[in-house]
């Protein structure tokens, strides 16, 4: 035998299934006031620094059939690059966002600033991107992807120069549709 | 801010298969493609944080939440309890954890939910609360039912209570559901069985804890959450493309 390792496994994921709003947003499962205050309901308070926009898009899955049931989380750093928690971000900006699709039109709306660029622990920068976290039923493991800009400029970003594949690129990079407005369409499989 | 290190890589194997045909659901949601790996930075080691001051005094109290004291839930008292460790063993303090349910006739309280079983006026199945300093939680809430979905012919899902961990970092964020000790119903379910290890499956059944249970009270199950830790170390050479 060898020696033990001392460290442990981290615990299964498992679905998150048909009711995760129940938990996460009692609001949106139709039971409101469950919580005086609930969680996420925006990452940015009145006041935060930084372009207002809003980011629009549905989740489908392999048939082209948009998710009426996901639940999305977001965050993101500030207008200046810097998360919550850190020197001088600003106290505006919690960062944080809990939204869903629509239960009729499986759309989601996700309204913030945009965020500046971040930079490595090695110097180089991560150009602006929100990072999400999907879960649904039939969602073993959640998702993690992130929505970048295309009116940024995206080029020496560690993440997406590491993809080999260029037309997986376009599928991290949000549309503009707008001022200020974005499309972000999240493709499951196919 | 102290750099903590990046986070230890999340191991798939531990982790249920995304696509697995026995559980439908997962057939047209799984991706494809292979899965982009990159070392965690910011965006992955940081993480929201959440004050004492938003959460009300019955948040992790289901038998009585719904109802905001007025009328316990029926069905079999129970005290859910553990610890919010990492990879390293080290306790995840004032970190969040919440948890959902069905009542004890496994029928939840959600729109969509329209199995005959019937709510319970007095229970509405959703509860949260902060780790302590030492990464204990504990909830009181009532033994959920199990409950019938379509999928194969006849799927039951087992007794569980879905729960939710943020940690300290985005890139720590876990949802799992925890399941009880000697419930027939753990080995017939396809989406338990999307754990291939069997031993991991076996750290989501809470064991009866008679020891935190409270007599002619309640019942107690111990339920330990591990999330992935950092990797401290002393040479961090700048990497291909960072």
């Amino acid at each position: 035998m060898v020696q033990p390792l001392s460290h442990q496994p981290e615990t299964p994921s498992q679905t998150a299934g048909p009711y995760v709003h129940i938990g996460l947003m009692p609001t949106y499962a139709g039971n409101p006031g469950y919580y005086d205050e609930e969680i996420g309901v925006s990452p940015v308070a009145e006041g935060a620094q930084g372009q207002v926009i809003e980011i629009v898009g549905s989740v489908y899955d392999g048939t082209g059939w948009a998710l009426r049931d996901a639940l999305i989380e977001s965050w993101q750093a500030d207008s200046a690059g810097l998360f919550p928690g850190q020197d001088g971000a600003d106290p505006a900006v919690s960062g944080h966002c809990r939204f869903a699709a629509d239960a009729v039109t499986g759309e989601f709306t996700l309204r913030t600033v945009k965020p500046g660029p971040v930079p490595s622990r090695y110097g180089r920068a991560f150009a602006p991107h929100i990072s999400l976290w999907i879960v649904a039923r039939g969602i073993n493991i959640g998702l993690q992807t992130r929505i970048y800009f295309e009116d940024e400029d995206n080029e020496g970003d560690p993440l997406l120069s590491r993809i080999e594949q260029r037309p997986r690129v376009n599928t991290l990079i949000a549309k503009k549709i707008g001022d200020g407005r974005y499309r972000f369409d999240i493709r499951l499989q196919g | 801010m102290t750099d903590l290190g990046p986070l230890i890589p999340r191991d798939r194997e531990m982790h249920p298969e995304p696509y697995w045909p026995d559980y439908k659901t997962s057939v047209a949601r799984s991706p494809h493609q292979p899965l982009l790996s990159l070392e965690s930075g910011p965006s992955e080691e940081t993480g929201p944080t959440f004050g004492h001051s938003r959460f009300g005094a019955l948040d992790n109290n289901l038998i009585l939440n719904w109802t905001k004291g007025a009328a316990p839930a029926v069905g079999e008292r129970i005290l859910m309890h553990g610890r919010v460790l990492d990879e390293n063993n080290r306790p995840v303090p004032n970190t969040l954890v919440e948890i959902w349910q069905a009542n004890a006739g496994g029928r939840y309280r959600h729109k969509k939910d329209t199995y005959l079983a019937p709510l319970d006026p007095n229970f509405g199945g959703c509860g949260r609360t902060l780790t302590d300093e030492n990464g204990y939680y504990q909830f009181l809430t009532i033994r959920p039912g199990a409950y019938p979905w379509p999928n194969r012919g006849n799927d039951w899902r087992p007794m569980h209570i879905h729960v939710s961990v943020f940690g300290h970092s985005f890139g720590q964020r876990l949802i799992t559901q925890m399941y009880f000790e000697g419930d027939p119903l753990i080995p017939l379910c396809p989406i338990a069985a999307t754990i291939r290890n069997r031993s991991q499956l076996d750290r989501l059944v809470a064991p009866l804890d008679m020891a935190r249970s409270r007599r002619l009270d309640f019942l107690a199950y111990k339920f330990d959450i591990v999330l992935r830790g950092r990797r401290q170390t002393m040479f961090e050479n700048k990497l291909e493309g960072m």
